[in-house]
Parts: structure tokens; C-alpha cells; sequence
């Protein structure tokens, strides 16, 4: 197209696109995702997608591990809240062999979920704020993640990738400590948790930055089988805890938020919302919680560890130890699928076992794998600005999109 | 209670939901229901390959079933289950009524063909694609079958179990005791 001729616009079939590689290395995008933008000036004619560039297979390594060896691996899916993805994993071998838990150790679980569900989302949404440009409540509210690892790392010595918990209870029991900084948590996080809201909520310059952007309407939710904060800001109550209750979340009362027009603001507010309802489950579970009981596990000797004193002194318990180390435990054949509401959405394990050792299949439902290819569709036609705030408000993890 | 009981009481709050769905199945499809069962708390139907397009529309379509949601979809692969070593699974599920069911397809692996079913559900899109990725199943009128996770280059589908988890030519390690 020729500069001089100043008086004349260009015509519609000679409209020059320029193409835009974004990521995968852009900081804006938050991990390894590329995209390839048609731009016509700031506006993105389209989108295409390159995902895979963390990708460790897996569902192939699965099938070479031991049950309570795959619980690493599921640590890192989502890896900004881990303690869900190996609940959703314990959840779904003890389906398959039949293992039924004390209320004090579901109780316990759901404690550890919630609150890694309040790290998940204080991650989400802190980041939204720091696209929008405002970094000042990210830096706040991201020691209530810290306090958040400090507990995990007292009930099971690791931070981010945790391995909490095993099939068929916990490692061991909560010690004091833990109930202290659980307490305190409990006790301490509304305060910082309004002190972020104050910052962004009613925040004139950040509602008109994220109103309207990024809309998902309901039918759009419904067709790419969106799921978990990104499906009710759309304006649809589904929630895995709800509808299929696993660890004993019918015994608690809580609301599922829901938006209305499922854009960057609702899905935002969503997530705050879920935070509240999260501090309130968790005050529910410490309050039917006895902190003295000495009970952390059911009564699955296939998978429990024994007691060291009960291994030098009990042949059963020698017989299940050496067996659980070299991972020999044997299991029913069977096909069986469980689901949990993980930190972005519905969380499934679909697991066919032979009997044998290892699992035979492993499927991982990865939420976010499933809704990223939704993202060309909704940043179609907005500001390339807009396209960035889109992505970090979906809660798009590399981790669990390239599993 | 030990695993048999647990399965049992699984099956049978799945049983009423597995009878309804085979026979209204079978009512509109007869012959290309090829075999039901439940697992644990699903309802299990096997599903002849030419027909999975129409059966996946009508148990979406449908006002009483209703299972308008896609939950997940994967490939499968039996190497010992003659004339049938390839698979395709997908879940549905009905929210309103909150009813879940597993619709599985099985065919050769000489000829891994697949209708797709990106026009029914556009959230079978990538999940066709990653069947493809793995397993090598061809998705017949797919918009866009390429490999999505693994390289373009790769000239194999890893998750076939004939694909070996571990460098073949190793020879440090001993695995005829322990490992699969």
C-alpha cells in the first residue's frame, strides 16, 4: 500500500492483516501458551491456538506407576492448587476398591480443598488486577497464599506440588501447629480478603476495564463443556460438590455465586465470592472437627502405611507394609470415573484397571484443556489488550492443559 | 464393606437410569445398541460405529433424556480384544436431572475411523484431536485433525500400549519381576 496518496482509504479486499505471535514466551500470558493473532490494527481477526510445550504425558506414565505412585503426577495438573487434584485422585482408587472414610478424615480433606481452592482463586484474581494494571493488591493478598502454603507445609512438608494426603486418609495426623495456623488463617484472611476487595471490587477504572470483556454467553458455556467459575459467571449454578457430593460436602452450607453476562468482571467477582463461601465451609469443618481424635485414615490396610512400631510387631501389618513399598497392592478390575470440583472446574479421573498393579488406562478430565479451545471464539473481534485480561481471567493453567 | 457390596450398591442405584436409557435406545436404534452393563455407578452402553453421530444427537436432543452435556471423551486401546483393540469413550450427563451415562465404541485397529462429532458438541474438538494425537483414531470430517500435545513430526501414537513407555534398547534394568 503506497503512503503518498494521503486522500485515499484503503479498500476493504486490500485491507492489510498483520499477523502477531503471542507468547509462548510473552510474561502477559502467564506460562508457555502461544497464539497466533490475525490483527487488523488492535482488533483480532483471528486466533490460533499452539498448546502442548509443557506437555509430560501423564496418562502414558500412569500406566507405569503404582495407584499411590500416581499421586505426584496429579500434583502437577493444576499446580496452583495441587491438594484438590490428589484428593480427586485418593477419591477415585478408593471408589474403585470400596473404601469407606471416618467423617473426621473427609472433614480434614475438605479443610485442605477449600483452602487450596482460596489459593487457587487468590492467584487467579490478583493476576487479573495485575493485567488491569494494578499490582498494588496482588502484592497484598498474595501472603495469604504464603500462610496458605505454611499449612500444607506442615501437614505434609511440601509447598506447591504437595502430595497431600494418601489413598485411603492422611500420612499422619494434624499436629497442634497445624490447628494453630489454620486457626489463625481463619481468623486473619477476611480481613485481607476485604482489604483486596476494597481495592478492586468497586474500583471505577477496573470495572470499566473488565465490563464487558470477554463475555461467554450461557449457550457458548454450555456447547464447550465450560465448567466451574467460568460456567457460573455465565449464569449457571453447576457445581461438582453439589451435585455429586464426594468427601461429605452435603453435610455443609454454602451458595453457589453465580454472574450474569460471564464476562472478565463476573468471573472475577465469582471468585471472590467462592473465597467467602470457602472461609465459611472450612469454619464449618473445624467446628465437627475433634482435634484430639487420633483418627486420619479409614481402615485400608491395602494402602495405609502401618504404624512402624505395629511392622516390627505384627505380621499382617509387615505383610502390608512390604507390599505397599513395592507396590504390589492388588485392586478389583473394574472402570470407574470420579469427578471433584477443582480449582477451575469439573476435575475427572476416568480409570479402567485390569486388576494388575498399575492402572491399565488413565484419563484425566482437565477442566481448563477443555474451555481453552473456546478462547479464539471469545477474544474474536476485541482489543488485543482485552484478549490478555480474557486469558488470565479463565484460570488457564499450562500445567494441566499440556498434562 | 468390603468392594463386592460397595459395587453392588453402586449398580444398583444405576439400575433404574440403565433401563430407561437401553430402552429407549434400543426403541429408536434397535441393532446398534450392541451390549449394555453398569460400572460401579454408570450406566455402560457399547454403541455401533456408524450409528454413534445419530445416537450422541438423539440422547442430546431428546426432551426426556436430555444429556446435553459432553463431559469428557478419550481413545481406548485393548491389544488382546481381537477385531475390537480400539475404543472411543464419552461421558454425558444430564444436569437437570443429574444423570450421568458412558457411551463406548469399539472397532480395529487396522481401521481406526471415527465419525466426528464436532457438529454436535464444538467441545469434541480438542478432545478429538488429542484421540488422534495418542491413539491414531481418524476423525472423518473433523475441522481441524491435527496432533495438539506432541510434536507434528512424531511419527507414532504414544498412547498405544505397543508404544513403550521406556527406551527399548535399555539394557540396565530388569523388569521381569516388577513393572508392566
Amino acid at each position: 500500500m503506497s503512503n503518498h496518496d494521503i486522500g485515499k482509504l484503503a479498500e476493504p479486499e486490500e485491507k492489510v492483516y498483520t499477523t502477531l505471535n503471542l507468547g509462548p514466551t510473552h510474561p502477559a500470558t502467564h506460562g508457555i501458551f502461544q497464539n497466533v493473532l490475525k490483527m487488523d490494527g488492535e482488533i483480532i481477526v483471528e486466533a490460533e491456538p499452539t498448546i502442548g510445550y509443557i506437555h509430560r504425558a501423564f496418562e502414558k506414565l500412569a500406566e507405569r506407576r503404582p495407584y499411590n505412585q500416581v499421586t505426584p503426577i496429579t500434583d502437577r495438573l493444576n499446580y496452583c492448587s495441587s491438594p484438590i487434584n490428589n484428593m480427586g485422585w485418593h477419591m477415585t482408587v478408593e471408589k474403585l476398591i470400596g473404601a469407606e472414610l471416618p467423617k473426621r478424615v473427609e472433614y480434614m480433606r475438605v479443610v485442605v480443598m477449600e483452602l487450596a481452592r482460596i489459593a487457587d482463586h487468590i492467584i487467579c484474581n490478583s493476576v487479573i488486577g495485575v493485567d488491569t494494571g494494578a499490582m498494588t493488591g496482588f502484592l497484598y493478598i498474595f501472603q495469604w497464599r504464603e500462610k496458605i502454603y505454611d499449612i500444607y507445609e506442615q501437614i505434609c512438608g511440601a509447598r506447591l506440588t504437595t502430595n497431600i494426603g494418601r489413598i485411603g486418609g492422611f500420612e499422619r495426623n494434624f499436629s497442634d501447629k497445624v490447628w494453630s495456623l489454620i486457626d489463625d488463617f481463619v481468623r486473619d484472611f477476611p480481613k485481607g480478603l476485604t482489604e483486596f476487595s476494597n481495592l478492586l471490587e468497586r474500583n471505577r477504572i477496573f470495572m470499566d476495564r473488565t465490563i464487558n470483556a470477554g463475555p461467554v454467553s450461557q449457550k457458548m458455556a454450555l456447547e464447550y463443556s465450560f465448567t466451574g467459575p467460568n460456567l457460573r459467571a455465565a449464569g449457571i449454578d453447576h457445581d461438582v460438590r453439589v451435585m455429586n457430593p464426594y468427601s461429605s460436602y452435603q453435610d455443609f452450607d454454602f451458595t453457589i455465586p453465580i454472574g450474569t453476562q460471564g464476562d472478565v468482571y463476573d468471573r472475577f467477582m465469582v471468585r471472590q465470592q467462592e473465597m467467602w463461601e470457602s472461609l465459611s465451609i472450612i469454619k464449618q469443618a473445624l467446628k465437627n472437627i475433634d482435634r484430639k481424635s487420633p483418627v486420619f485414615s479409614g481402615d485400608v490396610p491395602e494402602f495405609v502405611l502401618p504404624e512402624k512400631a505395629e511392622v516390627y510387631n505384627n505380621m499382617e501389618a509387615l505383610i502390608y507394609h512390604f507390599k505397599i513399598v513395592m507396590g504390589e497392592t492388588e485392586v478389583p478390575a473394574g472402570e470407574v470415573y470420579h469427578s471433584v470440583e477443582g480449582g477451575n472446574g469439573e476435575l475427572g479421573y476416568y480409570l479402567i484397571s485390569d486388576g494388575g498393579r498399575t492402572p491399565y488406562r488413565l484419563h484425566m478430565r482437565r477442566p481448563c484443556f477443555i474451555y481453552y479451545q473456546a478462547y479464539p471464539e471469545i477474544i474474536k473481534g476485541s482489543m488485543l489488550s482485552d484478549a490478555i485480561l480474557t486469558m488470565s481471567s479463565m484460570n488457564v493453567i499450562a500445567g494441566e492443559l499440556d498434562a | 464393606m468390603n468392594t463386592a457390596q460397595h459395587v453392588q450398591a453402586l449398580n444398583q442405584q444405576a439400575q433404574p437410569l440403565h433401563d430407561t436409557v437401553l430402552a429407549r435406545l434400543t426403541e429408536k436404534f434397535g441393532d446398534a445398541v450392541l451390549g449394555s452393563r453398569i460400572d460401579y455407578d454408570f450406566p455402560v452402553f457399547e454403541i455401533k460405529r456408524e450409528a454413534i453421530c445419530d445416537v450422541l444427537k438423539f440422547l442430546k436432543d431428546d426432551e426426556q433424556l436430555n444429556f446435553h452435556f459432553l463431559t469428557t471423551a478419550c481413545g481406548l486401546h485393548f491389544p488382546d480384544h481381537h477385531g475390537r483393540e480400539m475404543g472411543m469413550m464419552y461421558q454425558l450427563h444430564n444436569w437437570p436431572a443429574n444423570t450421568r451415562i458412558r457411551i463406548l465404541v469399539h472397532f480395529p485397529d487396522q481401521d481406526a475411523v471415527m465419525p466426528t462429532i464436532t457438529t454436535i458438541w464444538p467441545a469434541a474438538n480438542w478432545m478429538e484431536r488429542e484421540a488422534y494425537d495418542f491413539f491414531g483414531i481418524i476423525f472423518k470430517g473433523h475441522p481441524n485433525l491435527k496432533r495438539i500435545l506432541n510434536m507434528e513430526d512424531i511419527t507414532f501414537f504414544p498412547l498405544r500400549k505397543e508404544f513403550p513407555l521406556e527406551d527399548p534398547t535399555r539394557e540396565d534394568k530388569d523388569d521381569t519381576m516388577f513393572g508392566r
